[in-house]
């Protein structure tokens, strides 16, 4: 038999060609516990010698029933399982589930509340993309730009405990406020840390953009169409990676976006290494974001004062004034008073757009409560994706989709 | 807030839909033998080219139980919609799969099939997805216990020579449950297995 080359990234001749060169198939076991699957995720590979012939996701190693759990507690109960939801940002989804029950409880809240959450949003997607990008160096075999992204993530998560009280699992948000105000002198040393970053980012990228071996492994791998992308119901970076102009902090601002500037950038082919240069454009535009919150940072509540009936007071109160003594028991027991109705919500997360369908039907417990995690979305598509490439490119597709399985399985 | 003028279109092309009541985006009820031609208007003709969400809700007590719920996006208008149908059998619920139309519905069908028992006709591949294939419940349905129940665990040939099984989870010190609209005391936070109170009397051990 004559040996052929095989052209990699042009999935369609190579499918005739595969076939062609029908052989014995290998089926390939990939996870639930590897290296480069970043996460609890399996995928069952149909392998012609190096090539994928067909790929199977199997999820659901990380299934812990939060819908079911949401069912059962109060609005506030949930923020720290919303936690673990996409737990490398966790504040990003603090916000985003605290507006989408404030939304059903039509909840104005004030200045300052908005421009913390988007502080501390736009910090989480800093902390999101530098581990995304430090992770995907190494699944292309360059461990250095790793270290970079985590030095500079540690920094970032002593700012998270300084505000919070916690590194990871942050619980920052409550329905109709935030846990605590800002630390003082904490925004000095988040300017601090985002004058320092983009030299750090700078390194990054002078160790991965024009690397021979970096662009070869993904230029042109895992090319995701834009027809595609949204018809699998892809969000977030690996979107507008694939030139798709969505990004619902512009298209539907929330919690004040509408008041920063900011770019979104938008690549091109959709390939692999596209996916990577949004990211990293991202970076910069975070760091423009938080620039600007803190310099417009407004005085004032950072919580709904006239929410009496959601949002428990503040604890000086609670142990010196009766009725606030009540407010906050009432809130503890029977949860916040919501009305009656269905809401949805999307937020722009790191990951892509993270949405919570909340039904209630009055009371302190929600009836229902959807979570539309982006990363499941975003790996709907591998069985459509994965298929036509070599074994090697799978570690760089998985690390280009940058997903989460937390949110994935919920 | 999105313009009147873009509902009424809506309702103009697709006649058979009926408003429904919403805190935020348009929604709308379908029928649900209509849903598929409703998608399709939706995606072809008014440019809702994002299928963002499909899942269900288990009404409990009511009739029709099951409702399926769908949220579209459209990335020029910039609008969202919510598309709700009833499934016309309590017992076993069905609906047709609209992952032709939307790639994306594929696999949210088989996780509302997984969780809610909602059989989905004409879908491709419609097996369980979270919980593994042997699972004989549906745990998002109102009747499901959330401690669990007891059953096989997933390997099979483990069960037979161990007999094994996976155990409802202990709630003590669980999540809380607050029911509301009873006495104070009843809706204070507690493990769902201590339901006594002052006044219904702890049950004997």
């Amino acid at each position: 038999m004559a040996i052929k080359e095989i052209s990699i990234g042009d999935t369609s001749t190579q499918a005739s060609e595969v076939a062609e060169f029908q052989s014995e198939k290998m089926e390939l076991n990939l996870g639930p516990s590897h290296p480069t699957t970043h996460g609890v995720l399996r995928v069952v590979l149909e392998m012609d010698g190096d090539v994928i012939t067909k790929a199977e996701p199997v999820i659901g190693y990380l299934h812990r029933g939060d819908e079911k759990l949401a069912e059962n507690m109060t609005y506030n109960q949930f923020v720290p399982y919303t936690d673990r939801l996409d737990y490398l940002a966790p504040l990003a989804n603090n916000v985003t589930y605290a507006i989408a029950v404030e939304k059903l409880a039509g909840l104005e809240l004030p200045p300052r509340c908005q421009a913390i959450r988007v502080l501390i949003s736009e910090l989480a997607r800093i902390s999101s993309h530098l581990l995304g990008l430090g992770v995907y160096g190494m699944d292309t075999g360059a461990w250095t730009p790793f270290m970079y992204c985590f030095t500079e993530r540690e920094k970032l998560y002593t700012l998270f405990e300084e505000l919070t009280g916690a590194r990871f699992t942050t619980s920052y948000t409550r329905i109709g406020g935030v846990a605590r105000d800002l630390p003082d002198g904490w925004t000095d040393r988040v300017i601090k840390f985002c004058d320092n970053l983009p030299s750090v980012i700078e390194t990054l990228e002078k160790l991965l953009t024009r690397n021979k071996i970096f662009t070869d492994r993904t230029q042109g791998i895992g090319v995701i169409s834009k027809e595609d992308a949204l018809a699998y119901g892809i969000t977030g970076p690996n979107l507008r990676a694939s030139g798709v102009d969505l990004d619902l902090r512009k298209d539907k601002p929330y919690s004040g976006y509408e008041n920063y500037d900011f770019d979104v950038p938008i690549g091109t082919t959709g390939d692999c290494y596209d996916r990577y240069l949004v990211r990293v454009e991202e970076l910069y535009q975070s760091i423009r974001i938080v620039r600007q919150v803190i310099d417009k940072l407004p005085d004032g509540a950072w919580y709904a004062e006239e929410a009496k009936q959601i949002f428990s007071p503040p604890k000086d109160k609670v142990l010196t004034s009766m009725e606030e003594l009540i407010q906050n028991f009432m809130i503890t027991t029977e949860g916040p008073k919501m009305p009656e109705g269905e809401v949805y919500f999307e937020g722009e997360n790191p990951k892509g757009a993270l949405g919570f369908f909340v039904v209630s039907k009055g009371g302190g417990v929600p009836y229902r409560l959807k979570i539309r995690g982006p990363s499941f979305c975003n790996l709907s598509i591998l069985e459509k994706l994965v298929p036509g490439h070599m074994m090697t490119d799978i570690t760089v597709i998985l690390g280009s989709l940058d997903f989460v399985m937390g949110e994935c399985d919920r | 807030m999105p313009s009147v003028e873009f509902q009424s279109q809506i309702l103009d092309l697709l006649n058979y839909l009926d408003k429904r009541p919403s805190n935020d985006c348009f929604a709308f009820n379908c029928p649900i033998e209509k849903l598929i031609d409703c998608m399709s208007a939706l995606r072809d003709r008014l440019d809702f080219d994002l299928l963002v969400d499909a899942t269900a809700i288990d009404w409990d007590q009511e009739s029709p139980r099951y409702s399926v719920v769908y949220h579209l996006y459209s990335t020029s208008n910039r609008e969202y919609l919510r598309i709700v149908s009833n499934c016309s059998n309590d017992t076993h619920p069905q609906a047709p799969s609209i992952s032709e139309l939307y790639p994306a519905a594929d696999w949210h069908e088989r996780e509302t099939f997984d969780l809610f028992g909602i059989h989905y006709t004409n879908h491709p591949n419609l097996k369980r997805i979270l919980m593994w294939d042997e699972y004989p419940y549906h745990p998002l349905r109102k009747d499901f216990p959330l401690a669990g129940i007891p059953t096989d665990l997933p390997a099979p040939d483990v069960v037979e020579v161990t007999g094994a099984s996976v155990k409802s989870a202990p709630l003590m010190g669980g999540p809380f449950v607050s029911s509301h609209g009873k006495h104070t005391s009843g809706s204070e936070p507690k493990g769902k297995d201590q339901s006594w109170t002052e006044s219904d009397v702890k049950p004997a051990t």
